[in-house]
Protein backbone atom coordinates (compact mmCIF):
# COMPACT_ATOMS: atom_id res chain seq x y z
CA UNK A 1 0.00 0.00 0.00
CA UNK A 2 2.76 2.07 0.85
CA UNK A 3 4.65 1.77 -2.64
CA UNK A 4 1.26 2.75 -4.12
CA UNK A 5 0.84 5.69 -2.36
CA UNK A 6 4.79 6.70 -3.17
CA UNK A 7 4.07 5.74 -6.93
CA UNK A 8 0.99 8.11 -7.40
CA UNK A 9 2.40 10.76 -5.32
CA UNK A 10 5.18 11.27 -8.24
CA UNK A 11 2.69 10.33 -11.35
CA UNK A 12 0.94 13.78 -9.86
CA UNK A 13 2.62 16.38 -12.56
CA UNK A 14 3.06 19.10 -8.98
CA UNK A 15 5.35 16.58 -7.68
CA UNK A 16 7.11 15.30 -10.53
CA UNK A 17 7.91 19.06 -11.85
CA UNK A 18 9.56 19.69 -8.49
CA UNK A 19 11.75 16.63 -8.80
CA UNK A 20 12.82 16.55 -12.21
CA UNK A 21 13.82 20.41 -11.46
CA UNK A 22 15.94 18.60 -8.84
CA UNK A 23 17.40 16.50 -10.76
CA UNK A 24 18.07 17.93 -14.45
CA UNK A 25 21.54 19.48 -13.20
CA UNK A 26 22.98 15.97 -11.80
CA UNK A 27 22.07 14.50 -15.21
CA UNK A 28 23.67 17.40 -17.27
CA UNK A 29 26.23 17.31 -15.46
CA UNK A 30 27.52 14.00 -15.82
CA UNK A 31 26.77 14.12 -19.26
CA UNK A 32 28.98 17.00 -19.91
CA UNK A 33 31.53 14.73 -17.99
CA UNK A 34 31.01 11.74 -19.71
CA UNK A 35 30.68 13.32 -23.38
CA UNK A 36 34.55 14.50 -22.08
CA UNK A 37 36.34 11.63 -20.98
CA UNK A 38 34.61 9.54 -24.07
CA UNK A 39 35.82 11.65 -26.86
CA UNK A 40 38.55 11.74 -25.13
CA UNK A 41 39.47 7.86 -25.19
CA UNK A 42 37.79 8.08 -29.05
CA UNK A 43 40.28 9.90 -30.49
CA UNK A 44 43.19 9.77 -28.05
CA UNK A 45 43.36 6.51 -26.58
CA UNK A 46 41.38 4.26 -29.52
CA UNK A 47 43.83 3.28 -32.16
CA UNK A 48 43.41 3.98 -36.07
CA UNK A 49 41.26 1.03 -37.58
CA UNK A 50 43.78 -0.89 -39.99
CA UNK A 51 40.60 -0.51 -42.56
CA UNK A 52 38.97 2.78 -42.27
CA UNK A 53 41.89 5.05 -40.90
CA UNK A 54 40.52 7.42 -39.38
CA UNK A 55 37.26 7.86 -40.75
CA UNK A 56 36.18 5.21 -38.34
CA UNK A 57 35.94 7.49 -35.75
CA UNK A 58 32.67 8.84 -37.07
CA UNK A 59 31.29 5.86 -34.90
CA UNK A 60 32.00 7.05 -31.34
CA UNK A 61 28.95 9.57 -32.30
CA UNK A 62 26.79 7.44 -34.87
CA UNK A 63 26.17 4.41 -33.08
CA UNK A 64 24.97 5.82 -30.00
CA UNK A 65 22.71 8.49 -31.44
CA UNK A 66 21.31 5.45 -33.34
CA UNK A 67 20.86 3.69 -30.38
CA UNK A 68 19.25 6.32 -28.34
CA UNK A 69 17.24 6.89 -31.41
CA UNK A 70 15.61 3.09 -31.38
CA UNK A 71 15.69 3.35 -27.86
CA UNK A 72 13.50 6.94 -26.95
CA UNK A 73 10.95 5.56 -29.41
CA UNK A 74 10.20 2.87 -27.45
CA UNK A 75 10.22 4.64 -24.01
CA UNK A 76 7.92 7.23 -25.62
CA UNK A 77 5.56 4.56 -27.44
CA UNK A 78 5.66 3.09 -23.40
CA UNK A 79 4.65 6.55 -22.03
CA UNK A 80 1.97 7.06 -24.77
CA UNK A 81 0.64 3.81 -24.08
CA UNK A 82 0.58 4.54 -20.52
CA UNK A 83 -1.31 7.41 -21.00
CA UNK A 84 -4.11 5.58 -23.18
CA UNK A 85 -4.76 2.55 -21.06
CA UNK A 86 -4.75 4.06 -17.62
CA UNK A 87 -5.54 7.98 -18.84
CA UNK A 88 -2.18 9.25 -16.81
CA UNK A 89 -1.53 13.27 -17.56
CA UNK A 90 2.16 12.99 -16.82
CA UNK A 91 2.90 9.65 -19.07
CA UNK A 92 1.25 11.49 -21.85
CA UNK A 93 3.17 14.56 -21.32
CA UNK A 94 6.36 12.57 -20.83
CA UNK A 95 5.61 10.67 -24.61
CA UNK A 96 5.53 14.42 -26.24
CA UNK A 97 8.38 15.71 -24.33
CA UNK A 98 10.88 12.55 -25.17
CA UNK A 99 9.53 13.07 -29.19
CA UNK A 100 11.95 15.96 -30.02
CA UNK A 101 15.16 14.90 -28.31
CA UNK A 102 14.79 11.36 -30.26
CA UNK A 103 14.01 12.52 -33.63
CA UNK A 104 17.28 15.35 -33.41
CA UNK A 105 19.33 11.44 -32.58
CA UNK A 106 17.94 10.15 -35.41
CA UNK A 107 18.75 13.71 -37.31
CA UNK A 108 22.41 12.71 -36.15
CA UNK A 109 22.37 9.30 -36.65
CA UNK A 110 21.35 9.78 -40.63
CA UNK A 111 23.94 12.85 -40.62
CA UNK A 112 26.68 10.93 -39.19
CA UNK A 113 25.64 7.99 -41.18
CA UNK A 114 25.65 10.14 -44.65
CA UNK A 115 29.13 11.50 -43.46
CA UNK A 116 30.46 8.13 -42.81
CA UNK A 117 28.82 6.47 -46.36
CA UNK A 118 30.44 8.73 -48.55
CA UNK A 119 34.18 8.32 -47.57
CA UNK A 120 33.42 4.61 -47.31
CA UNK A 121 31.36 3.46 -49.65
CA UNK A 122 31.29 6.10 -52.10
CA UNK A 123 27.82 7.54 -51.46
CA UNK A 124 25.87 9.90 -48.98
CA UNK A 125 22.83 7.92 -48.97
CA UNK A 126 21.62 4.43 -50.55
CA UNK A 127 18.34 2.68 -49.76
CA UNK A 128 19.48 0.11 -48.13
CA UNK A 129 17.26 -1.47 -45.55
CA UNK A 130 18.80 -0.36 -42.30
CA UNK A 131 19.17 3.40 -43.56
CA UNK A 132 16.14 3.74 -45.03
CA UNK A 133 14.15 2.23 -41.69
CA UNK A 134 15.69 5.13 -39.98
CA UNK A 135 15.18 7.36 -41.71
CA UNK A 136 11.55 5.89 -41.60
CA UNK A 137 11.69 6.38 -37.74
CA UNK A 138 12.87 9.97 -38.11
CA UNK A 139 9.03 10.77 -40.27
CA UNK A 140 7.60 8.89 -37.77
CA UNK A 141 8.82 11.63 -34.70
CA UNK A 142 8.03 13.99 -36.88
CA UNK A 143 4.78 12.70 -37.89
CA UNK A 144 3.67 12.37 -33.83
CA UNK A 145 4.98 15.97 -33.17
CA UNK A 146 2.72 16.95 -35.98
CA UNK A 147 -0.08 14.97 -35.39
CA UNK A 148 -0.15 16.22 -31.71
CA UNK A 149 0.48 19.58 -32.23
CA UNK A 150 -2.60 19.61 -34.78
CA UNK A 151 -5.59 18.73 -32.22
CA UNK A 152 -5.86 21.88 -30.11
CA UNK A 153 -7.36 18.95 -27.26
CA UNK A 154 -4.46 18.23 -25.41
CA UNK A 155 -6.58 15.03 -24.44
CA UNK A 156 -7.27 14.27 -27.75
CA UNK A 157 -3.81 14.84 -29.11
CA UNK A 158 -2.57 12.21 -26.92
CA UNK A 159 -4.57 9.71 -27.33
CA UNK A 160 -4.21 10.07 -30.96
CA UNK A 161 -1.02 10.63 -31.47
CA UNK A 162 -0.51 7.43 -28.88
CA UNK A 163 -1.80 5.00 -31.57
CA UNK A 164 0.32 6.57 -34.38
CA UNK A 165 3.34 6.13 -31.85
CA UNK A 166 2.37 2.51 -30.62
CA UNK A 167 1.91 1.68 -34.44
CA UNK A 168 4.99 3.11 -35.03
CA UNK A 169 6.83 0.85 -32.63
CA UNK A 170 6.61 -2.04 -34.99
CA UNK A 171 9.53 -0.29 -37.08
CA UNK A 172 12.44 -0.20 -34.56
CA UNK A 173 12.87 -4.04 -34.52
CA UNK A 174 13.06 -3.41 -38.12
CA UNK A 175 15.79 -1.18 -37.97
CA UNK A 176 17.37 -3.36 -35.72
CA UNK A 177 17.60 -6.75 -37.13
CA UNK A 178 17.53 -5.01 -41.33
CA UNK A 179 21.21 -5.69 -41.20
CA UNK A 180 20.43 -9.35 -40.37
CA UNK A 181 16.73 -9.89 -42.53
CA UNK A 182 18.28 -8.16 -45.63
CA UNK A 183 21.80 -7.58 -47.77
CA UNK A 184 22.70 -4.55 -46.47
CA UNK A 185 25.22 -2.50 -47.52
CA UNK A 186 25.10 -0.80 -43.69
CA UNK A 187 27.66 -3.42 -41.66
CA UNK A 188 26.13 -5.60 -39.66
CA UNK A 189 25.65 -4.80 -35.67
CA UNK A 190 28.94 -3.64 -33.87
CA UNK A 191 27.92 -4.88 -30.45
CA UNK A 192 26.85 -8.07 -30.95
CA UNK A 193 24.58 -10.36 -27.73
CA UNK A 194 27.60 -12.44 -28.21
CA UNK A 195 30.39 -10.34 -27.83
CA UNK A 196 32.61 -8.04 -29.95
CA UNK A 197 35.91 -8.20 -31.80
CA UNK A 198 36.07 -4.24 -31.01
CA UNK A 199 39.52 -3.11 -29.58
CA UNK A 200 39.03 -2.41 -25.68
CA UNK A 201 39.88 1.33 -26.26
CA UNK A 202 36.63 1.61 -28.87
CA UNK A 203 34.47 0.13 -26.86
CA UNK A 204 35.33 2.18 -23.53
CA UNK A 205 34.49 4.91 -26.14
CA UNK A 206 31.43 4.28 -27.54
CA UNK A 207 29.65 2.83 -24.33
CA UNK A 208 30.85 5.89 -22.48
CA UNK A 209 29.85 8.93 -25.19
CA UNK A 210 26.33 5.78 -24.87
CA UNK A 211 26.27 6.78 -21.08
CA UNK A 212 26.52 10.28 -22.09
CA UNK A 213 24.15 10.71 -24.50
CA UNK A 214 21.59 8.63 -22.49
CA UNK A 215 22.02 11.31 -19.64
CA UNK A 216 22.08 14.13 -22.11
CA UNK A 217 18.61 12.83 -23.55
CA UNK A 218 16.84 12.26 -19.75
CA UNK A 219 18.26 15.67 -18.95
CA UNK A 220 17.01 17.66 -21.85
CA UNK A 221 13.87 16.03 -21.71
CA UNK A 222 13.45 16.48 -18.12
CA UNK A 223 13.86 20.17 -18.76
CA UNK A 224 11.21 20.18 -21.66
CA UNK A 225 8.15 18.10 -19.51
CA UNK A 226 8.92 20.85 -17.11
CA UNK A 227 7.45 23.01 -19.83
CA UNK A 228 4.59 21.08 -20.43
CA UNK A 229 3.37 20.60 -17.12
CA UNK A 230 3.18 24.26 -16.32
CA UNK A 231 1.02 24.81 -20.10
CA UNK A 232 -0.82 21.74 -19.08
CA UNK A 233 -1.72 22.07 -15.64
CA UNK A 234 -1.75 26.04 -15.96
CA UNK A 235 -5.54 26.54 -14.11
CA UNK A 236 -4.13 25.27 -11.66
CA UNK A 237 -3.88 26.15 -8.06
CA UNK A 238 -0.49 24.15 -7.41
CA UNK A 239 0.84 26.38 -10.60
CA UNK A 240 -0.31 29.23 -10.11
CA UNK A 241 1.68 29.63 -6.05
CA UNK A 242 4.93 28.95 -7.67
CA UNK A 243 7.77 31.02 -6.84
CA UNK A 244 8.91 31.53 -10.64
CA UNK A 245 5.06 31.63 -11.47
CA UNK A 246 4.93 34.90 -8.73
CA UNK A 247 7.70 37.22 -9.74
CA UNK B 1 51.83 13.76 -33.50
CA UNK B 2 50.77 17.26 -34.21
CA UNK B 3 47.14 19.40 -33.59
CA UNK B 4 47.85 20.05 -37.34
CA UNK B 5 47.77 16.41 -37.82
CA UNK B 6 45.28 15.66 -35.69
CA UNK B 7 43.10 17.82 -37.04
CA UNK B 8 43.72 16.37 -40.28
CA UNK B 9 42.28 13.25 -39.43
CA UNK B 10 44.64 11.75 -42.41
CA UNK B 11 41.93 13.34 -44.77
CA UNK B 12 39.20 12.40 -43.49
CA UNK B 13 38.59 15.88 -41.60
CA UNK B 14 35.28 17.09 -43.63
CA UNK B 15 33.44 13.79 -42.78
CA UNK B 16 34.49 13.46 -38.86
CA UNK B 17 34.58 17.05 -37.90
CA UNK B 18 31.33 17.33 -40.10
CA UNK B 19 29.78 14.41 -37.86
CA UNK B 20 30.75 15.69 -34.21
CA UNK B 21 30.42 19.30 -35.36
CA UNK B 22 26.48 18.59 -36.42
CA UNK B 23 26.20 16.54 -33.49
CA UNK B 24 27.20 19.10 -31.15
CA UNK B 25 25.33 22.37 -32.95
CA UNK B 26 21.79 20.04 -32.59
CA UNK B 27 22.81 19.40 -28.85
CA UNK B 28 23.46 23.30 -28.40
CA UNK B 29 20.68 24.09 -30.44
CA UNK B 30 17.91 21.84 -28.40
CA UNK B 31 19.46 23.20 -25.07
CA UNK B 32 18.57 26.81 -26.40
CA UNK B 33 14.91 25.79 -27.32
CA UNK B 34 14.36 24.09 -24.51
CA UNK B 35 15.15 27.00 -22.32
CA UNK B 36 13.21 29.82 -24.47
CA UNK B 37 10.32 27.60 -23.87
CA UNK B 38 10.73 27.45 -20.31
CA UNK B 39 11.17 31.62 -20.34
CA UNK B 40 8.00 32.32 -22.95
CA UNK B 41 5.90 29.48 -20.71
CA UNK B 42 6.79 31.51 -17.20
CA UNK B 43 6.21 35.06 -18.86
CA UNK B 44 2.62 33.34 -19.83
CA UNK B 45 2.03 32.29 -16.56
CA UNK B 46 2.71 36.00 -15.62
CA UNK B 47 0.62 37.24 -18.42
CA UNK B 48 -2.31 35.11 -17.28
CA UNK B 49 -2.03 35.95 -13.66
CA UNK B 50 -1.55 39.62 -14.88
CA UNK B 51 -4.49 39.60 -17.00
CA UNK B 52 -6.65 38.95 -14.01
CA UNK B 53 -8.57 35.19 -13.22
CA UNK B 54 -10.49 35.17 -16.39
CA UNK B 55 -9.22 32.54 -17.87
Amino acid sequence: MKLAINWFKYSAPSTFYGLAGKVIPWFAISSAILFAAGLYIGFFVAPTDMQQSEAYRIIFIHVPASILSMFIYLIMAGYAALGLIFNTRLSSMMASALAPTGALFALISLWTGALWGKPMWGAWWVWDARLTSELILLFLYLGYIALHASIDDPRRADRASAVLAIIGSVNVPIIYFSVKWWNTLHQGATIKFTGTSMHVAMQQAMFTVLAACWLYAIAVSLARVRSIILERERNTQWVSELPEAKL
Amino acid sequence: MSWGEFFYMKGYAFYVWGSYGAALLIFLIEVMLVRHRRKITLQNLRMMRDAGDED
